[in-house]
Formats: C-alpha cells, structure tokens, sequence
C-alpha cells in the first residue's frame, strides 16, 4: 500500500500532483492523506492522477511537523503503509526525517526518478553535481520526490474523500503572521525563471527583468552578491547556499556562473545566459547563450516575447 | 541557555567532483574540507550570538573520524566553548541522528541548531530527524530567531512567503541564511580553540536504514548555441519549437 501526503492549503499544486503520480507509477493501491481546508470536490480530482481514496483531517494547518507527522504515522498504520511519498518541499523537508524515525523507515530525500530496476532510487548530491543511487534496507520506506522531477499524469476518474480528525494530537508551534507577497510565483515550483546578477549594475535596473518575467509568466531569482548588498530579498538568491531550483527554462542575465551559483541552476533543463563577457564561465552550462548588453538585449527580448505572446493568441 | 550546534564536514564549495572505487565512493584526493557552510555560517554564529547577550554555554557535536578534528577547532576559533566528537563514520541521516539524540539525551540541552542542509548530501534530513527522536518540536529553514527567557520566537520560510511563529524550549531549528553573518575566527580564538576540550564519545548500535550504493556524473551538456544579440526574435523561436518551454 501506498501512502501520498500532500499539502492542500492552498489548492491542489503541480508538485502535489507530481506526487501523486509518483505513487501511483509505485503501486496500484494509493491512499492520499492530507490537512487544511480544499474541499471534498477539489480533493476528489485527486484520483484522476492515480488516488484511490483521500483522506483529511481539517483540524490540523500543517504548521507543526511534529503534529503533522502524528497524522500521517496514524493513517500510515491504519492503511498498511509500505512506503510514504512526500514532495521534496518546506514540509516534506520538516515532516518526512521525523517519520522516517517514528517508523524506523528509511528516507530517501529529494528522489529524482522512480525506482531503478534493482530497487535503488536516484537523488542528487553534492548540490546537483552528481547523482547517488540509495538502497533502502528496512521493511518500509519514506520517498520525498524533488518537485519538478515527473509531470503529473491523468490515469484514473475522481475518488472517495473520507474525513477525520484528532490523530494529530496538539500543536507546539504558535503561528503569529503570515507574510506573503500577493502575485508572485514561488521560486521552488516555477517552470520558468528569469534571474540576473550584478551585470545589471543597480536594484533600479531590475524593471526589465520583471517585465520579462510577467510577460512569461515567470519567477524571479538572483545571484548570492546581489542579494548580500541587499538589491533583491534574501529569498530570490539561487545557488549553493540559497535555493536550489530545477524549472525547465532558467534565462540568467549578467550573472557570471561561478561554480556555487551552477549549483543550484543545474538542473534546469534549458539555461540560457545573457552576458557581455563572452568569456564568462556560465556560457559553458548553457544551452543558449548571448553575447551582448543586458541593457540592449533584454529590452529587444521582451519585445520578441510579447510579439510572439501575441501571436499565440 | 546551553545550546547544541550540530557540525558536519563538506568539501570546500570549488571541490571537483569525482568518484573511486566503481563509482562507489567519494574521491577524497585534494579536497579540502570545511565546516558545512550552513551549520558554521548560520547555527553556529547565531548560538554564539545568543550566548553573547544572555549568557550560557555553546556545544558542537559531530560525528566522524579523528581526522576530522580540524573542522572541529576551526568551529571552536570562531567560538564554541566546547566541542563532542562521536567517533563513527556518519553512515547515513539517520544514523548521524540517532547518535547525536542520544548524546543530546542526557546532557540537558535548551536548544539544538544544525544548518538547513549540508552542501554534499543536501538531504535536509538530520535536524528533524533528532527532532522526532527526542520528542521535541522542530522549526524548519528558520531565518531570525529570537529568544526570550524559555520562548523562541522564529521567521522561517514557507511557500511563497514568511511566517513568524513561537515556541517553548526545548527545541531543534535548522538554520537558513538571514539568521547570522559569518564571522572570520581571529588569531586569540585559534590560539584558544587549542585547549578547549574535546570529549570523544563511542556510537550506539543503529541499524542502516539507507545506503548509498553508487554514484554517476550528470550527462554532459552539449554545445551552447550562440545567438546574434541583434535577433531576439531567434531565440525565441528556439525555445519555443526546439527547446519546447515556452
């Protein structure tokens, strides 16, 4: 039996179904649990992607991991869970570790492929410049699948939602505010991002990145030396020591690409750069590169986009 | 308060990646090693911090060989008052965990911080993990943290934004950037890190829930195309019907 959480706050995400997909290519039987408030229609879509039955507890917000990892262990047993796929996200990242202890079950974090023949799951290491093959050796296994990894896939019709409640116990953690910005994609799940570095000279300069973004629809990011002056927040900086993304485009512009910032880019599945220096490392990484000022290629950019935008429409 | 800092070792940021062994182990030749970035930058400074305006004691823990030693007097001239070594090969997250909860255990620790992730398995795995062995709460990519008598105050990330939340000590947090600068150690705290004690401590038995079996390098990429800077126009018709993304 397989066991899915996801988080369903706020709707049914990509990396949700992504997850749900990935359960069902393990087996036939997948039971979704889940907390918060979508409704029983919205969670019922659910077996289109694989689920035979959702169950959720409403009670619990999803805040405390603690809390949380009661749930799930809850459902797990009762349900006869052999392996528990989680998303590679901020709760899956906080939740997945403690179930792995609470059910003496090995995790393997951050898996990017289903099982290999000889049962090995693949996950990158060494911040995405390499890939390890882990084993697990206890009786049952915890699976949380780096988002972006599979595309969710459509096999089945809608699926029974059970209710219930209490299994989680109380919550530790006191939330006192909420910030977060209106509009904007979250960096993790983008498909497409447009980032730039201090070849654009000055925060007042980031207009046209944003243009670009919004006509396609894109996430921001940014290089680490243009986050620690303080030019863009803390929370857009990618790379080794910041956030690690694979969306399938990334368009770079006056980034350099040390070796740190590839880190965290490198499984994008299509780079392109925008660069004066011709010399510049990241051409190396890129599938697409442009030798040119940022401040004359962007604009005529964003021009083709919108041209072609309009074209499709 | 007394704070635990967990500390693992990573090979320096600009180590080449390689493999021996028929792709089964690290190559080691050359790499230099360093604090995990995360655990030096983040927890530890922060613990340092904490234990600067109220007062109280900074405990690194970590688990590996002798030769690791000089990572941890590196963590002690930035300032640690002492440091444990638990001597095992850290096999796994799980591992690791269990071996550092039991130490935590019986020692009476107000605060238990790593880093978010370390930069060569970059699992996320071991804070939480000594969370749930304990029984204690755990706050996750925490950017601030504040605290006040026995309440912690947090700013963590969460999709698509930040939240501010409280809890009781005690408590384990993974720390993410935002929460401290990283500080140079200077010649008296390298002269210092010397002679505070190091107590090396022996494993529990745990059983291997994982194993890394082998490693592959990533396809290389092919030639980048270069585009005339002039033709946008290209680039755009290249991702749209030859890269497919947009």
């Amino acid at each position: 039996m397989i066991l899915v959480y996801i988080n369903s706050t706020n709707g049914l995400s990509k990396s949700a179904l992504e997850t749900v997909t990935y359960g069902k290519k393990l087996g036939a039987d997948v039971t979704v649990v889940t907390n918060g408030g979508a409704n029983a229609d919205l969670l019922s879509t659910l077996g289109e992607y694989g689920a035979s039955k959702v169950i959720v507890d409403r009670s619990v917000d999803g805040e405390d991991a603690q809390q949380l990892t009661r749930l799930i262990a809850s459902v797990a047993q009762t349900v006869g869970a052999t392996t528990v796929v989680f998303s590679h996200d901020l709760i899956g990242k906080a939740v997945a570790p403690r179930l792995s202890v609470r059910l003496k079950a090995g995790l393997v974090a951050g898996a990017i492929s289903t099982p290999e023949a000889d049962g090995t799951i693949k996950v990158n290491v060494f911040s995405g410049k390499a890939m390890g093959a882990v084993k697990v050796n206890s009786a049952s296994r915890i699976i949380s699948l780096l988002p972006n990894s599979i595309q969710p896939e459509k096999t089945g019709a809608e699926c029974s939602v059970e209710e219930t409640s209490g299994q989680g116990g109380a919550a530790a953690i006191k939330v006192i505010s909420t910030k977060k910005p209106e509009g904007e994609i979250p960096l993790p799940e983008a498909e497409l991002v447009v980032s730039a570095g201090r070849g654009l000279k000055g925060p007042e300069n980031w207009g046209m990145i944003e243009d670009m973004a919004k006509l396609l629809g894109a996430a921001t990011a940014c290089s680490r030396p243009v986050a620690d002056i303080g030019w863009r927040p803390h929370h857009e900086h990618v790379g080794q020591t910041g956030v690690a993304i694979r969306p399938n485009l990334y368009i770079a512009v006056g980034i350099s690409g040390a070796i740190q910032h590839l880190a965290g880019v490198n499984g994008s599945k299509v780079i392109v750069v925008i660069n004066t220096d011709p010399e510049a490392p990241f051409f190396k990484a890129a599938d697409y590169g442009i030798v040119g000022d940022a401040f004359e290629v962007v604009p005529r950019l964003n021009e083709a986009i919108k041209k072609f935008k309009a074209a499709q429409h | 308060m007394k704070i635990l800092v967990c500390i693992s070792k990573s090979p320096d940021t600009t180590s080449k990646v390689a493999f021996t062994d028929g792709n089964t182990k690290f190559d080691e030749n050359g790499v230099q090693y360093i604090v995990n970035p995360y655990d030096e930058w983040y927890a530890l400074v922060r613990a340092l911090e904490i234990k600067e305006a109220g007062g109280g004691q900074v405990t690194i823990v970590t688990v590996g060989a002798a030769a690791d030693e000089a990572v941890i007097r590196k963590a002690l001239a930035i300032g640690a008052d002492e440091a444990v070594r638990i001597d095992a090969d850290p096999k796994d997250a799980y591992f690791t965990a269990i071996q550092i909860a039991e130490y935590a255990k019986s020692n009476g620790f107000d605060l238990i911080l790593t880093g978010k992730e370390t930069i060569n398995y970059n699992g996320s795995q071991v804070g939480g993990m000594i969370a749930e062995a304990l029984d204690l709460p755990f706050i996750s990519l925490a950017e601030k943290l504040d605290v006040n008598g026995s309440s912690l105050t947090l700013e963590r990330e969460i999709a698509g934004g930040v939240q501010v939340v409280e809890v009781a000590t005690p408590a384990v947090v993974s720390c993410a950037k935002g929460m401290a600068e990283q500080r140079i150690p200077n010649m008296r705290g390298i002269m210092a890190a010397r002679t505070k004690p190091l107590t090396v401590v022996a494993p529990v038995a745990v059983e291997d829930l994982t194993s890394y079996v082998s490693y592959t390098m990533p396809n290389a990429k092919s030639a980048v195309k270069m585009i005339n800077p002039e033709n946008m126009d290209e680039l755009v018709e290249l991702l749209h019907n030859e890269a497919k993304v947009i």
